[in-house]
């Protein structure tokens, strides 16, 4: 057993600063292990989001040395803890207290876009008949955990703040899995383009290199959507076409 | 007393997990204006966690199964002292609800055919779970969540109930604070559901959250409702065991379903020897054998390692026991093996169990492609709960309802896995249809505001304590958690559960002392001083409903009484607040089972 330095971000909206802690790690812990140690041993209100501490909820999402991570999935072992830990609140959102951010924005974002909307069910029972190879991509998009990592870093929320403008990549990872759902009837594509701000994306792709799913949100999800939309409304071909074979 | 805030709702749920959801989703459809409350962010609770699949005999692997089947699977793992109307109406409209999910947008595994494909499980006859690789969990309740949003339910987030509102005999309406400024919140309502899961963090190696400390069944005991088979708990027999950080994290079963094997340290199936005269019959005679039911030979039995839960995680600790245990105090959980049979088997496993996978390689540094795992027994879920009516789901308080693992009767002494979220769907549905149906008929409600008074100062009380500086509110946590795991775990016996009545005694004085440091504002010290007081209560329910059960029946083994004793089999035990505020425990005589349902018995074998 050693003791390890943290160092962790104290504060309100008002402000705050880092404090040092020191506490005992051991063999595989995770940063979480460590905040839930200090939080019982020597700042029993510090306040943290979690819960259960294997990377399925994405309650946990927090700065760990700079670096936005699932504070139950990064082991300590990982970090080169000479130094000590810093860990600090996501920053993009509203900071509520200590580790603690106001993300309920996100929930709003994705509240407006259009639910799912089936097509009659294909057989007597109400079931559909679909196949595996038809939703391996939506299925990707569906490990979504709302960790709202890759919210956080897109500059586009984070430095301009255009939240009023754009949904974020996690939003359009959720609109992706229902445009491309197999069983979907409603069209998001207008939306897309204006309420949701999909050409404010460009594709930096910032947002995949932090999602602790593997999703790949521009290639597979954003990259597709931009596609769909360009094809209606910037492609004359596409657009007649579209409007042919609606009627019909 | 300062103000609060006020909210009227029609109904009123407590609990966003796959129950509360469910129940929300429902009332809302009558058209009544519908509040639904929970301690995390939405789409947090527990049901996110879920890895293995929603039991319902859909029939789409194995053309065998219907209602009939799951129904009598669930009454024997549950050793026949279930509920069984719950159990028949589970039964019966689970296919339903999954049906229903995949209307709302879930998107399972698929069959060859295009169907939603069914797994493997324990106690289970037939492949039953409908599943998405192995986390079925957040495709319920992202599923529920999405499709919720969009039905005009208040949600109140991060919000924590800490006492429920009568009005005479009725249920009136709720007090909750709010987690981010402290700040109360007062419900006013017509009905109530509670659906607040179970109360796993009374044991010190469990798979729940910091959420589980059996709010749920604290309120309803403080508001005069019965508590009913509160001495099972169920001890998932794989949880990760190293390295110690890790400890109590779920392997879920799906591992065994689809085809992982458990092994001691001299490499032998140790299942093999140790199966119950009741399931020799459904029970592979061998590994060939387990291994061509695997594969969905339909002549073949099922492996020894999905026997029920109860009696796997017991064999486990009897291996421990007896020196054929891991390093580091567990047995072997083998998928790896499969390469011997699969040409493709670490791209199966990869697919079929992606979460454990990566779960395994991140936390423990371990490929289980290639090497066995280490596991132990983990806490994982109340069988026990709120006594209520099998259709209405109302507890013994009028107007209080409850589902989901809060509720309780269902699964008796055992709860086969991929019961719970079947059971979230069909009774959460319709505990929300008969709320709203009860809102309806009873109308309107008083609530007290001395009553709701002396909630908010007992609430705010821990401010004006000191804190130790040893034994705060973490540590008696801890202590309790301790001595729950110690005293009143997987193997029992009368003298030691005394002991632990001692020590909650003793623990519950420390707990009315101790304070909380800081101000109100998220503060999850003063968080769990009040939780304390839940767990203390639920603990306290647990080890007086184990003593009074003199036998070993599913998730109960008594050393003291190693036998299933066919008088007990009659009783189901309840918890009940007396007058004076001490615990009552009595026994309620079970049903009589129609004698259509024993024949479906009987013919199942
Ligand atoms: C790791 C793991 C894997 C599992 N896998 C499976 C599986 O494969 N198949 C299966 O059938 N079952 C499985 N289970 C069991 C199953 O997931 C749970 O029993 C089930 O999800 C419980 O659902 P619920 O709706 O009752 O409660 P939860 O989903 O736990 O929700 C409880 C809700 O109540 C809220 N709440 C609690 N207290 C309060 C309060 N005081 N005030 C306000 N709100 C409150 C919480 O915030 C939360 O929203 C698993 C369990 C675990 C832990
Ligand atoms: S790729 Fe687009 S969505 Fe993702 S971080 Fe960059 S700008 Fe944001
Ligand atoms: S897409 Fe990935 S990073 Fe973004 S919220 Fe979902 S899981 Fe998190
Ligand atoms: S606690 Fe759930 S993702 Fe970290």
């Amino acid at each position: 057993m050693a003791k390890t330095k943290f160092k962790i971000w104290r504060g309100n909206e008002k402000g705050g600063e880092l404090e040092e802690y020191s506490t005992e790690t051991s063999e595989g812990m995770v940063v979480l292990d460590a905040v839930h140690q200090i939080q019982a041993e020597s700042a029993n209100d510090l306040a943290c989001r979690w819960n259960c501490k294997a990377g399925k909820c994405g309650s946990c999402s927090a700065e760990v040395n700079g670096m936005p991570k699932l504070m139950c999935m990064t082991r300590l072992d990982e970090l080169p803890l000479e130094e000590g830990v810093t860990i600090e609140p996501i920053k993009t959102f509203p900071i509520i207290k200590d580790l603690v951010t106001d993300i309920s924005w996100n929930y709003r974002a994705k509240q407006k876009i259009k639910p799912f909307k089936p097509r009659p069910p294909d057989n007597e029972d109400g079931s559909w008949t679909f196949y595996q190879e038809d939703i391996d991509r939506v299925q990707e998009f569906r490990k979504c955990i709302e960790c709202f990592l890759c919210q956080n870093v897109c500059h586009v929320l984070r430095e301009h703040h255009l939240e009023d403008e754009f949904i974020g990549p996690s939003a359009l990872v959720y609109t992706a899995a229902l445009e491309m759902h197999p069983l979907d009837t409603e069209d998001r594509l207008e939306d897309l383009k204006n309420a949701n701000g999909i050409g404010y994306c460009n594709i930096t792709k910032c947002c995949t290199q932090v999602c602790p799913e593997h999703i790949t949100i521009t290639d597979n999800a954003i990259i597709p959507l931009k596609e769909r939309v360009v094809d209606r409304y910037y492609d004359p071909v596409a657009r007649i076409w579209s409007k042919l074979t609606r009627r019909s | 007393m300062e103000a609060h805030e006020i909210f009227e709702h029609d109904v009123l749920i407590i609990g966003a997990g796959g129950a509360g959801l469910r129940a929300a989703i429902e009332a809302s459809s009558t058209g009544l204006k519908v509040g639904l409350v929970c301690k995390s962010m939405l789409g947090k609770a527990h049901t996110v966690m879920a890895e293995g699949g929603i039991a319902a005999a859909l029939a789409n692997v194995d053309e065998r199964d219907n209602w009939k089947v799951h129904f009598s699977d669930t009454m024997r793992g549950g050793h026949y002292i279930n509920n069984w109307r719950m159990a028949q109406i589970h039964a019966k409209e689970a296919p339903d609800r999954v049906r229903e999910l995949e209307a709302w947008g879930a998107v399972f595994d698929r069959t060859k055919d295009g169907r939603i494909l069914q797994r493997n499980f324990g106690g289970h006859k037939y492949p039953r779970l409908a599943h998405v690789g192995d986390r079925t969990g957040l495709e319920m309740i992202r599923t529920l969540q999405d499709h919720g949003i969009h039905q005009g339910i208040d949600v109140h987030m991060e919000v924590t109930v800490v006492h429920l509102l009568k009005d005479g005999d009725r249920i009136s309406g709720a007090v909750a604070y709010d987690r981010e400024r402290g700040r109360f919140r007062v419900f006013h309502a017509k009905a109530v559901v509670l659906a607040t899961g179970g109360i796993g963090r009374a044991f010190r190696i469990t798979s729940n959250s910091w959420e589980y400390t059996g709010d749920g069944h604290a309120l309803a005991y403080n508001a005069g409702a019965d508590l009913i088979d509160m001495e099972f708990i169920q001890f998932h027999p794989t949880g990760m065991i190293w390295p110690p950080s890790v400890r109590g994290i779920l392997v879920t079963e799906g591992v065994r379903g689809e085809g992982g094997i458990l092994l001691n340290n001299k490499g032998e199936r140790f299942l093999f020897g140790n199966i119950p005269d009741n399931y020799k019959a459904q029970t592979a005679a061998d590994a060939e054998e387990g291994w061509r039911y695997v594969l969905g030979d339909k002549d073949a039995h099922r492996p020894p390692e999905l026997l029920t839960r109860d009696h796997v995680a017991r064999c486990i600790v009897q291996e421990i026991k007896e020196g054929r245990g891991s390093p580091h105090g567990g047995v072997f959980l083998d998928i790896a093996w499969i390469k011997e049979k699969l040409g493709n088997a670490e791209e199966h496993i990869k697919r079929k169990l992606p979460s454990m996978y990566h779960q395994f390689k991140q936390l423990a540094g371990l490929d289980i492609t290639r090497e066995p795992m280490e596991v132990g027994p983990t806490t994982h879920y109340v069988m026990g709960g709120v006594l209520v009516e099998a259709d209405t789901q109302m507890s013994t308080v009028p107007g209080l309802f409850a589902c989901g693992e809060c509720g309780a009767g269902i699964n008796g002494a055992n709860r086969l896995g991929g019961n719970s979220l079947s059971d979230l769907l069909v009774l959460g549905q319709r505990a929300g249809q008969y709320a709203a149906k009860f809102a309806k008929d009873k109308g309107d409600t008083r609530v007290d505001e001395e009553e709701i008074d002396a909630a908010k100062r007992e609430a705010l009380a821990p401010f004006d304590r000191p804190v130790p500086d040893a034994g705060n509110a973490y540590q008696i946590q801890y202590e309790l958690q301790d001595a729950m795991q110690d005293l009143v775990g997987i193997v029992r016996n009368g003298e030691e559960m005394e002991r632990a009545l001692v020590k909650i005694g003793e623990l519950k004085e420390k707990a009315q002392k101790v304070g909380a440091v800081g101000n109100r504002e998220y503060n999850p010290g003063w968080h769990t001083v009040l939780d304390l007081g839940n767990l203390l209560t639920v603990s306290e329910a647990v080890a007086r409903s184990a003593l009074e059960r003199k036998e070993s029946r599913g998730a109960q083994f008594r050393v003291d009484y190693p036998e299933k004793s066919e008088e007990w089999g009659k009783y189901n035990v309840t918890v009940r607040r007396g007058p004076d505020g001490s615990m009552q425990i009595n026994r309620i005589p079970i049903l009589e089972m129609p004698a259509e349902l024993r024949e479906i018995i009987t013919q199942m074998g």
